[in-house]
């Protein structure tokens, strides 16, 4: 498999060129706010429809309108779908940034600019076409204040046209985005073919990127991980969700909001959930832990400074023994830090939330389709071990589209755990709230308002014995924690087990987790293929770590640790976990800058700890 | 039940047959003669007469002495003492996951008025069905009697330091934001405040009282405002209650002139006799009017300021199904394949 970029650096005004056909970064420099968005979205599908794996990433910023934005679009007939470095076609439409935009590319990358721009004098190494959009776009479009927002198509169809995407399927994406709004689509169609046509009557062929036709999308779906998430609650059997407006999660509940107002209303016309925008995320997670101590699957989504927040929260839902689900979909912090970019910075926090000895179960979604079946065991695991169960997606997952194979249907019945019902106290006579009878450090508990007179208990931060009475005693305190403690011991196993990829006799370990995976997956590949070494990777898709993971560590001389953050948090977490003569084993590479992880910058740092 | 009479005479039962005794709780820990004590009596006595299901009630409350008296009263109704200031959340989780729950909330002036005025603001807001009471001393108790923001301009700790701010009235901030049933009491006026607490129990949305409760230990000196003598003397109860249950015959006269009747959601009547004249306690402005006078004559107004009885809760705004969320069946909550079939079409 061809792995490396074809990089054709020398002369680029050359039309013999070798051609480069799906395999290629398109990024659209622009303004936040300037609606570029839908065109962006349509090059993607056009692409997508061709069969042609792609993803696309949103770089933008924490503004609602005239900042830049760049939106880059992956094509990769081998399937890599994590961020590239180099960008190969730049379509540049913002002024403030054209001239850093056009000097950062490397020799032979394609640029479409605003003709007034005059990029072209910039670097004589790339290729040029300008478009002049106002001439274009004002016949198509009459109405002068759409404008704006049409000149966008017109770039998809100047691409369409350089790139040989093909018209038909630009159309039906245009037709899908629009999807009600008739005279909209047939307005930005018409932009497009005022963009196709000019580029094929003005503009001459000569960079060496083609998209052609393949069959590697067939029956696949395009989402973002938040939308899937809110799918995947939604058949999960969400009821109560509790929520803080925050980027990068408020999708997650807004999508989950439309889902549920179509598919979650009875026969009777009511809803069989409750979704409150919150005062805060205290107030957000206070409910979670409310309607979950009252027997809903209940939930809350947030980001790193929601998550700070609610730590105190947490160690109550830990020892009080409250199950819930929230999900953090990681920015950059700390503080408000880079809000609208990715990072994997909240791992070691939110592990050991809130005060005194607390440790939470988190599951680590590499994919929008795991965000759609980890939302099933999250909930099923919080109610099995009565506690909060947190999942760790993050910007590039929640935010961005990526293809997946369609999701299927959740077979596994819903787990409500231990639940003692008016039945089973009538059989028992009575209940110890905090008793472990099973050996698995998990009690059974009754939900408010069970009818019997021996179903309630007093739910409470403070100490408490088996009976859930306020105790101060040593043995009590301590008997309770080594209690919780085995809860943690047994989630080992019931958690989601790591995804583990065999190379030929690698002495080299990976460990990732979440949307690293992309990158690791590339650069494993480019490890192989240019430097002859091989690797083992295992990716973490859950804490506490199942013993698979010293295993793997055992199994190798060397065992890279790869993140999106810079104290290397998942390394420290293995590290406490694993014997310690293992961790000399150990190597970390964690880098933190707001952009997805990308292969390259992976291969040169592992081969370069690896002294090559 | 026997009608004959035997050696050894049946308990009292109330109409689900339950004794009074059904309705205690643990033995208190609190300091004797605390106002927060006489409190768990009344709320009691409240619940056994209206013959409310102790399993349905549920107990949240904040951090505090105030919030630790669930653990003394109704053992047979769930309790969540959770964190400081945030009983408000919890309550409302639970109430969402199980509209059958009759939800009683306690906590304290500085749980509500301090830490947890954000939760407390915004629970006014949504009419949640709840009781809310306020065990207010005018001090943190728990932590040895500093002062809360509760307290009157003016009063005195007992280390001598005065009190140079204005107290928040949790009334006339509840009345604001949109609760539909609004009163202060105090611990010591055994008849007012078993009244308001049976009225209550019968109200659909949001209750707040604000029940003054002396701290014996911290704040019950000369120069207090919040101790029992203080209350003695100044305490001007708006009106006298009286609380005729949906389940009894009416069958004391009253005198229009002189009493507003108040028709309940459940078919109950509160009683407000001697009122003060032209006092409405369903004009949501006068009442804040009053209350705003009564400051500023140095009076402790109780009584039932204000009081919607029909005003939509917060579950009626959300649409909820009649069924309690937290046990809707799997087919209720899963939808079909066929649904995601749709959406997977959806997204191709
Ligand atoms: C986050 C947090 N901060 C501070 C405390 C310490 N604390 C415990 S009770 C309390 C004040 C309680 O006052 P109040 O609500 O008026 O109850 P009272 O004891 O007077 O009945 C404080 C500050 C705490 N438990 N949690
Ligand atoms: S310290 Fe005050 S509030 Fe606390 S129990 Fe004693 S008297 Fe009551
Ligand atoms: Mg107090």
């Amino acid at each position: 498999m061809a792995t490396t970029d074809i990089a054709l650096h020398q002369d680029s005004g050359s039309v013999e060129r070798k051609r480069v056909v799906n395999n290629m970064s398109i990024q659209v420099a622009t303004v936040n706010g300037s609606g570029s968005q839908s065109s962006n979205t349509v090059l993607l599908r056009s692409i997508f429809q061709m069969g042609v794996p792609v993803s696309g990433k949103n770089l933008f910023p924490s503004n609602i309108a005239g900042l830049p934005t760049w939106y880059t679009i992956r094509a990769n007939k081998d399937g890599y779908i994590a961020r590239k470095k180099e960008i190969d076609f730049l379509i540049a439409m913002n002024v403030e940034t054209a001239r850093e935009d056009v000097m950062s590319l490397a020799p032979g990358a394609a640029v479409l600019y605003d003709e007034p721009l005059k990029l072209d004098a910039l670097r004589s190494d790339l290729v040029f076409y300008s478009v002049p959009y106002d001439k274009l776009v004002a016949p198509v479009c009459p109405e002068a204040k759409l404008r704006k927002l049409v000149k966008n198509m017109i770039y998809v169809g100047v691409v369409a046209k350089l790139l040989d995407i093909e018209m038909g399927e630009v159309e039906k994406a245009i037709r899908k985005q629009f999807a009600k709004k008739v005279k909209a689509a047939n307005l930005n169609l018409a932009a497009v073919q005022a963009g196709y046509d000019y580029a094929a009557s003005s503009l001459t062929k000569r960079d060496p990127y083609f998209v052609q036709r393949m069959n590697k999308t067939a029956g696949k779906i395009i989402i973002d991980g938040n939308a899937a998430a809110a799918l995947g609650c939604m058949f999960a059997g969400v009821t109560v969700v509790a929520w803080y407006p925050i980027t990068p999660s408020s999708s997650l509940p807004e999508t989950l909001i439309e889902y549920m107002k179509e598919h979650r209303v009875g026969p009777d016309g009511k809803a069989t959930f409750a979704i409150v925008q919150a005062e805060d995320e205290l107030a957000a997670i206070g409910m979670v832990i409310g309607a979950g101590w009252a027997g809903a699957r209940s939930m809350t989504a947030t980001a790193g400074p929601g998550i700070s927040l609610m730590a105190e929260f947490a160690g109550l839902a830990y020892y009080a023994e409250v199950p819930g689900v929230v999900w953090d979909i990681q920015r950059v912090g700390p503080s408000t830090g880079l809000p609208t970019r990715t990072s994997q910075g909240d791992i070691l926090s939110t592990a050991f939330l809130s005060h005194g000895d607390t440790k939470h179960i988190l599951l680590i979604p590499c994919s929008v389709a795991e965000c759609f079946s980890m939302a099933q065991d999250a909930f099923d695991l919080a109610e099995q071990f009565q506690t909060l169960v947190f999942v760790m997606s993050d910007l590039d997952l929640g935010m961005n589209n990526w293809m997946s194979d369609p999701f299927t249907y959740p077979e596994k019945p819903i787990q409500r755990g231990k639940v003692l019902t008016k039945e089973d106290l009538d059989r028992l006579g009575g209940f110890a709230r905090y008793k472990d009878v099973d050996g698995d450090g998990i009690g059974y508990r009754t939900l408010p308002g069970t009818p019997h007179p021996a179903a309630a208990y007093f739910t409470r931060g403070t100490g408490h014995n088996e009976h859930s009475q306020y105790s101060e005693r040593p043995d009590d305190f301590e008997t309770n924690m080594d209690r919780l403690n085995r809860k943690v011991e047994t989630a080992r196993s019931f958690v989601p087990a790591p995804e583990l990829m065999h190379g030929d006799k690698a002495k080299i370990g990976i460990i990732a987790y979440g949307t690293s995976h992309w990158a690791i997956l590339e650069a494993r590949d480019q490890l192989r293929n240019e430097y002859g070494v091989e690797t083992d990777y295992l990716r973490l898709r859950a804490y506490p770590f199942s013993a698979a993971v010293e295993e793997f560590i055992e199994q190798h001389d060397r065992v890279y640790v790869i993140e999106q953050n810079r104290d290397a948090q998942m390394h420290s977490m293995i590290k406490l976990d694993i014997r310690p003569e293992l961790v000399t084993r150990l190597r970390s590479i964690a880098h933190i800058h707001g952009l997805p992880l990308d292969a390259r910058s992976v291969t040169d740092e592992l081969m370069s700890m690896e002294g090559k | 039940m026997a009608t004959t009479p035997t050696s050894t005479p049946a308990p009292k039962t109330n109409r689900i047959g339950l004794t009074v005794l059904d309705y205690r709780g643990g033995k208190t820990t609190l300091c004797a003669g605390c106002g927060h004590n006489a409190i768990s009596e009344r709320i009691i006595d409240a619940m056994y007469e209206m013959g409310v299901p102790p399993e349905r009630v549920i107990k949240p409350s904040g951090i505090g002495c105030s919030s630790k008296s669930p653990a003394y009263f109704m053992s047979r109704s769930h309790s969540f003492n959770a964190v400081h200031g945030r009983m408000p959340s919890v309550a409302t989780g639970a109430v969402l996951a199980n509209r059958r729950l009759i939800a009683l909330g306690l906590s304290g002036d500085g749980d509500s008025a301090s830490i947890g005025i954000g939760q407390f603001v915004h629970l006014m807001r949504r009419n949640l069905p709840i009781i809310y009471i306020i065990e207010d001393n005018g001090v943190y108790g728990l932590t040895k009697g500093q002062f809360s923001a509760t307290a009157d301009l003016g009063s005195k700790l007992k280390t001598g330091v005065i009190n140079d701010l204005p107290p928040i009235d949790t009334c006339a901030l509840a009345i604001t934001l949109g609760a539909t049933f609004v009163g202060r009491s105090f611990s010591g006026d055994k008849k007012q405040l078993h009244a308001m607490l049976k009225a209550a129990i019968a109200h659909q949305g949001t209750v707040m009282l604000d029940v003054v409760s002396p701290c014996v230990t911290f704040n019950d000196h000369e120069g207090s405002t919040k101790s029992y003598k203080y209350m003695k003397d100044h305490e001007e109860p708006l009106q006298d209650i009286s609380f005729v249950p949906s389940f009894e015959e009416i069958d004391v006269e009253y005198d229009p002139g002189t009493t507003v009747e108040v028709t309940m959601h459940d078919g109950s009547r509160l009683r407000l006799s001697k009122v003060e004249e032209d006092y409405d306690p369903t004009h949501r402005i006068n009442a804040i009017h009053r209350l705003h006078e009564a400051h500023d004559k140095g009076e402790v107004l109780t009584g039932v300021f204000y009081v919607n009885p029909q005003a939509p809760t917060f579950i009626d705004m959300l649409n909820m199904t009649d069924e309690p969320l937290a046990t809707l069946p799997e087919s209720a909550v899963r939808p079909g394949r066929e649904v995601l079939e749709q959406v997977m079409e959806e997204l191709r």
